[in-house]
């Protein structure tokens, strides 16, 4: 493999690892987590949770599930696993696309 | 035939499969000992890492948690799955990679130090230790319940199985028994929830059912139903969540980045063929575990419902028979506070400590060893009620187990969630002793203490390491500390904090250098541990969020340390010296999975 070849290699795959990675915290941390309350179409008072009308998601359900429960108990799952199915798909069509032979790693202690 | 019957046959027919399976997997050689020769197929290798990973906890703990906190508990749902993106994406092909055998065997390699294997090691040892543990323990734990075997046999029993397909099969023989292992513990998870999910909902896709409508109230979905019985009882709504949402930050954060930074989930992407292998694998295994655990909350909710609508308000002499069976074994009880003979459930705790000290009921025997019965015949306890007006106590572990009673299915049913829970406990305890026997043979024996050490001298030190750690956990399980569940907190946040950061930054950048990587595992380690077990073991009455450090609860902290692990690597590397050129090559060597064709 050149080495022209072989930094291109790595940039596609660290842009590729950014953009899933992204995906990855937008749909644990920034809907299952910081707007999990306003997708569930409620909001944290000083009186506890109550129903917030001001929600776009106010009264919404996704197959009887209100958006943010769904997205912590289900969603997040099958989104975890559609990253890691995409990025083997984007990385197979990489090394062909750079024709790299795979041998089998020899394991060894030295 | 009756359950105990049923669950002989079928927990004697895995076991079976088990040991026929370790006796056709013998190691020869100490790489198929380490890594199964490196020729699983992604396939078995994903199935083998599922149940590596889902553990008695898993199987018995989690939908029983989730059960009783609602929204809350989706931060183990997500902390536990999503650290699979981060270990297919970041860390699994490029350690495959380096083709070595062990954790430390890359820290230890990557940054040219002998003291940061030690390190690792180190971690190793106690996140391993801190876990198996809790399997033995679960092991006991069903066959005491389903087969009425005292404990300390239970984990005997455990203990022998263990000990012949790792002991003799190292990882070619834990891999190949993974394998099974999962079908059986899937298969054993499914069957009753799928039957529920037809019950309560219609739907056969469990997945699908706690969303839909109730079969007996049409218009009524399951989950305002439980959102209205939790709130007549004076319970938070199921569907909302109460934790801080950056408290609920740092521990999905903790969670995610310990489950990558375990090192006997790591070894297991050693053991495939390619660098290309070792992402399906980390993709099947992802989708393995993904079945149990979206049925997981699927099963807490029907479980929850099913709770809520039928005991409280029920007078003691019309509730269903598995309320009475699991009462006598003390994971249900019942104090008439109000003495009308009607169960009354709410929020608050319903009795004090028991005699060792612990909110667990303890059942009170006459001298002819029958126990004892109150007024209305329920079973009576030592513990002393409390002043709320909740009478009832069940333990989060009977959602999973009276499951198939409280659905009324038939008694194999309840056999296979016996053999299921034991495949889950058995199959993660394997993996966990592989990594201690390794760690010592190989990366203390081997790289450290005596190099010269010939390869069947190592095989035999690998063994008798082997035999070691099960002897250490058999007696674990058998006394367990008391400290079991708090440490689990611990392992995650070691994991986290310690060998995450360092892995990454390892194969992300050439000129992080020992220097660096000591300094970040150390503080990482030590701020870590520090904070548990402040919170966890010698100050707990301080454990409440406003003595918490930024608001972050102990379960959280691992993310904390992690950042600092972080800060301090790089910082370090920037004003000491470059790593020296061949290691600055092995790093470029691990980004390309092989060489252009010819």
């Amino acid at each position: 493999m050149k080495q022209s070849d072989k930094t291109l290699y790595w940039k596609k795959n660290l842009k590729y690892l950014l953009i899933l990675l992204s995906i990855w915290f937008f749909v644990s941390f920034v809907l299952g987590v910081f707007f999990v309350d306003y997708l569930d179409g409620v909001k944290k008072t000083a009186n506890g949770i109550v129903e917030d009308p001001e929600s776009i998601f106010h009264g919404f359900r996704l197959g009887g599930f209100k958006l943010g429960f769904w997205i912590g108990q289900q969603g997040a799952v099958y989104v975890f696993v559609l990253i890691i199915l995409i990025y083997v798909i984007l990385m197979n069509k990489l090394d062909k696309k750079f024709n790299i032979e795979e041998k089998e790693i020899k394991t060894s202690d030295h | 035939m009756d359950v105990q019957i049923w669950t002989y046959i079928i927990v004697g027919i895995t076991f079976s499969i088990y040991i026929g399976i370790a006796i056709g997997a013998r190691a020869g050689s100490t790489k198929e000992f380490y890594v199964a020769g490196g020729g699983v197929s992604p396939l078995a290798n994903g199935l083998a890492t599922a149940a590596d990973w889902m553990s008695a906890a898993s199987f018995l703990g989690l939908a029983g948690i989730i059960s009783f906190s609602g929204r809350d508990g989706s931060v183990y749902l997500m902390g536990w799955t999503g650290g699979y993106v981060l270990l297919a994406l970041l860390l699994a092909p490029y350690l495959r990679k380096f083709g070595k055998f062990t954790v430390p065997d890359f820290v230890g390699d990557r940054y040219y130090s002998q003291t940061a294997r030690i390190i690792a090691v180190i971690c190793a040892l106690f996140i391993s230790f801190t876990y198996v543990a809790g399997q033995m323990r679960g092991v006991g734990i069903v066959f005491s319940r389903f087969l009425q075997v005292d404990i300390t046999w239970g984990v005997i029993m455990g203990m022998a199985i263990v000990f012949f397909y790792a002991v003799l099969g190292g990882m070619k023989g834990i891999t190949y028994t993974q394998v099974a292992q999962y079908c059986v513990l899937i298969f054993a998870f499914t069957v009753p929830a799928v039957y529920i999910s037809l019950m309560l909902t219609d739907n056969p896709i469990p997945q699908l059912g706690f969303g839909a409508d109730l079969v007996d109230e049409p218009g009524m979905s399951l989950l305002d139903k439980l959102d209205g019985l939790s709130e007549e009882l004076g319970f938070n709504k199921y569907t909302q969540g109460q934790k801080g949402t950056m408290d609920t930050f740092f521990i999905t954060m903790a969670l995610m980045v310990g489950t990558a930074g375990l090192p006997h989930v790591i070894v297991r992407f050693f053991t495939v063929p390619k660098v290309s292998d070792a992402r399906k694998s980390g993709l099947y295994a992802l989708v393995f575990i993904a079945i149990l655990y979206t049925m997981a909350p699927a099963v807490s909710a029907f479980a929850r419902t099913n709770l809520l609508a039928t005991i409280p308000g029920a007078t003691y002499k019309e509730v269903p028979q598995w309320f009475k069976k699991w009462e006598n074994a003390g994971l249900i009880s019942w104090v008439d506070k109000n003495k009308d003979g009607k169960i009354k459930y709410g929020p608050g705790i319903a009795f004090g400590e028991n005699a060792d000290g612990k909110l667990k009921p303890q059942l009170l025997f006459d001298k002819s060893g029958e126990l004892q019965r109150g007024k209305n015949n329920e079973v009576i306890l030592y513990n002393t009620p409390s002043k709320n007006s909740n009478e009832l106590y069940i333990d989060k572990d009977i959602i999973v187990l009276a499951n198939p009673e409280i659905a009324g299915l038939p008694d194999w049913v309840i056999a296979l969630v016996a053999a299921g829970g034991l495949a889950a406990a058995l199959s993660t305890a394997a993996g966990l002793l592989l990594v201690i026997s390794t760690s010592v043979a190989h990366d203390l024996i081997k790289k450290s203490i005596n190099p010269n050490i010939s390869e069947r001298g190592e095989l035999i030190a690998a063994r008798l390491a082997a035999v070691g750690a099960v002897l250490v956990a058999g007696y674990f399980g058998i006394n367990p500390p008391d400290y079991v569940a708090a440490v689990v907190a611990l392992a995650f946040g070691l994991a986290a904090a310690s060998f995450f950061p360092i892995l990454i930054l390892g194969i992300f950048s050439k000129k992080i250098n020992k220097q660096g990587a000591i300094a970040g595992m150390l503080v990482g380690l030590i701020s870590t541990l520090t904070y548990i077990v402040y919170f966890k073991f010698i100050n707990v009455a301080d454990n409440k969020p406003e003595n918490w450090l930024f608001g972050i609860s102990p379960e959280g902290f691992g993310t904390f340390g992690m950042i600092l692990n972080f800060i301090i690597t790089v910082t370090v590397s920037k004003f000491t010296p470059e790593p020296p050129q061949e290691v600055q090559n092995m790093v470029e060597a691990l980004r390309y999975p092989g060489e252009a064709k010819k």
